[in-house]
């Protein structure tokens, strides 16, 4: 099952510059959030602090609280512990290019020493039914490699070993702006069936995306959340002129 | 800033303004033609109903456009949906300017009588409440909307008292039945038009602050109306 997420004044920097300033947030459980704003305005390096992915870039560094679901991300776990919880799709797909389709799925559980046959199929037969992909790829997840696929397959075959590990938050930065609207479709169908057991964080520039799948928006603007709230309020009647103004179009 | 996207919204403003225009003319007309037993003026309603059933359409097609090709947001999105509803109104407020004329070739076409009702000042109060709600509009100001939806239970009461005293009369004098029921049905249309003029500013307060006044429901964000009506007085 998918947990709550709490920020609590969250800051974070590239070398001198603030990217992030006093975020709060808290992310509701089972639901999808989407996250909004112009390029640069720290949706992305945002989700990557929720995982601990923010860290990895070169003297880059994180203030604040982030707690997922009990557990506190920044009190001295292990990242790799934290990301087990916290599965991440990114906007380009990236399956591991000379590993088969089953290889892919199995990856992480195998980095996590499980080795059992029995158990990695069931295991990669579930996670590529969750995502949608299981029926257009059964007869040749050996056979075939993860690059052979299309690009909306290798972005569901990304998810499907995402969730191969059984996270409790799926992360998702621009999931489907390399993807045609059918792939997209579909991406946004999983979406909504996921929710019922993952709590997923949608970074997204299309509006349209985030008004169809998510039940709540976040409208980030120069590092800071400008607003947050459910998101037929947002995309209808918003409360802040600037998120009115970037929505409607009318930002410089 | 979307251009193309601001041009089309301004156009569709335009067209509905137009619009509102020959309906609310076509009103004045159908009223006047009733004061003065004009049957001159009853022939241009009927005539303007074809231009105003043109115009209804055009802006219907500029709007769907508008919402399939640019995906509005927000206080834009609340302006188009407010444009369709607006237009299929003043469409109604034609169709019953149009009823009042025929009432009134029917009534040219028999005697005069003296009749106890004062279309003159229900029309009045019917005009002053299509102008207003279009002035709104214009405006984008939900304060004369309000205006506007107050003025609705004045003439609802025009139009029971229209109905008791016609009554009265058809019953006293019953040579006088079909000119007093042509009167009546003319009040009718009137308060038919003062509903139309009330939906209209219903729709502007929409536009303007992202709240539903209708059927009296509670007003929701309040708290947020001023930068909902900042937009829309600033784009429109």
């Amino acid at each position: 099952m998918g947990v709550g997420i709490r920020v609590e004044n969250l800051n974070a920097w590239y070398g001198k510059t603030q990217a992030l300033q006093d975020i709060n947030l808290n992310v509701q459980a089972n639901h999808a959030t989407a996250l909004i704003g112009p390029s640069g305005c720290g949706k992305s390096t945002f989700i990557r602090c929720l995982n601990r992915m923010h860290e990895t870039t070169p003297e880059a560094r994180v203030e604040g609280k982030v707690k997922i679901g009990e557990h506190d991300a920044y009190d001295g776990t292990s990242a790799t512990k934290l990301r087990r919880r916290i599965g991440m799709v990114f906007q380009k797909p990236n399956p591991f290019p000379t590993m088969s389709i089953y290889e892919n799925v199995a990856a992480g559980l195998k980095l996590n020493g499980y080795h059992d046959r029995k158990h990695l199929d069931e295991v990669v037969e579930k996670s590529l039914v969750s995502s949608a992909l299981w029926e257009e790829v059964k007869d040749s997840i050996h056979k075939k490699s993860g690059a052979s696929l299309s690009g909306g397959q290798q972005q569901r075959l990304c998810i499907a070993r995402a969730l191969a590990v059984e996270p409790e938050v799926l992360l998702m930065d621009e999931p489907c702006s390399a993807l045609d609207p059918i792939s997209t479709g579909k991406i946004e169908e999983l979406i909504f069936e996921l929710k019922a057991q993952y709590t997923i964080v949608i970074v997204t520039h299309n509006m349209q995306q985030a008004a169809r799948v998510a039940e709540y928006t976040g409208f980030f603007l120069l590092g800071r959340l400008i607003e947050y709230g459910k998101t037929e309020k947002i995309f209808t009647n918003p409360s802040d002129k600037r998120t009115e103004d970037y929505i409607t179009g009318r930002f410089g | 800033m979307r251009t193309r996207f601001q041009q089309g919204l301004d156009e569709l403003r335009q067209k509905l303004l137009k619009m509102g225009g020959l309906a609310e003319q076509a009103v004045d007309r159908a009223c006047q033609a009733y004061l003065d037993r004009d049957l001159t003026r009853c022939q241009m309603v009927l005539e303007g109903e074809t231009q105003i059933n043109i115009s209804e359409r055009q802006i219907d097609e500029l709007a769907f456009d508008l919402l399939a090709m640019q995906q509005p947001m927000a206080v834009d999105l609340r302006f188009i949906l407010a444009v369709t509803k607006i237009n299929a109104d003043l469409e109604r407020v034609g169709d019953q300017a149009v009823n009042i004329a025929e009432r009134v070739m029917d009534m040219v076409s028999l005697p005069a009588v003296d009749l106890p009702v004062d279309i003159g000042r229900m029309s009045a109060a019917v005009s002053a409440m299509v102008r207003r709600s279009l002035e709104s509009f214009i405006e984008a100001k939900a304060e004369l909307a309000q205006a506007v939806l107050e003025m609705d239970n004045v003439v609802d009461r025009m139009r029971d008292e229209a109905f008791i005293t016609l009554v009265k009369t058809m019953n006293e004098r019953p040579e006088t039945t079909r000119q007093a029921l042509d009167a009546l049905l003319v009040a009718r249309n009137l308060e038919r038009v003062a509903d139309h003029a009330t939906n209209i500013a219903e729709d502007v307060i929409f536009w303007v602050r992202g709240a539903d006044v209708r059927h009296n429901a509670p007003q929701e964000g309040n708290g947020q109306e001023q930068p909902a009506q900042r937009a829309a007085s600033e784009t429109h």
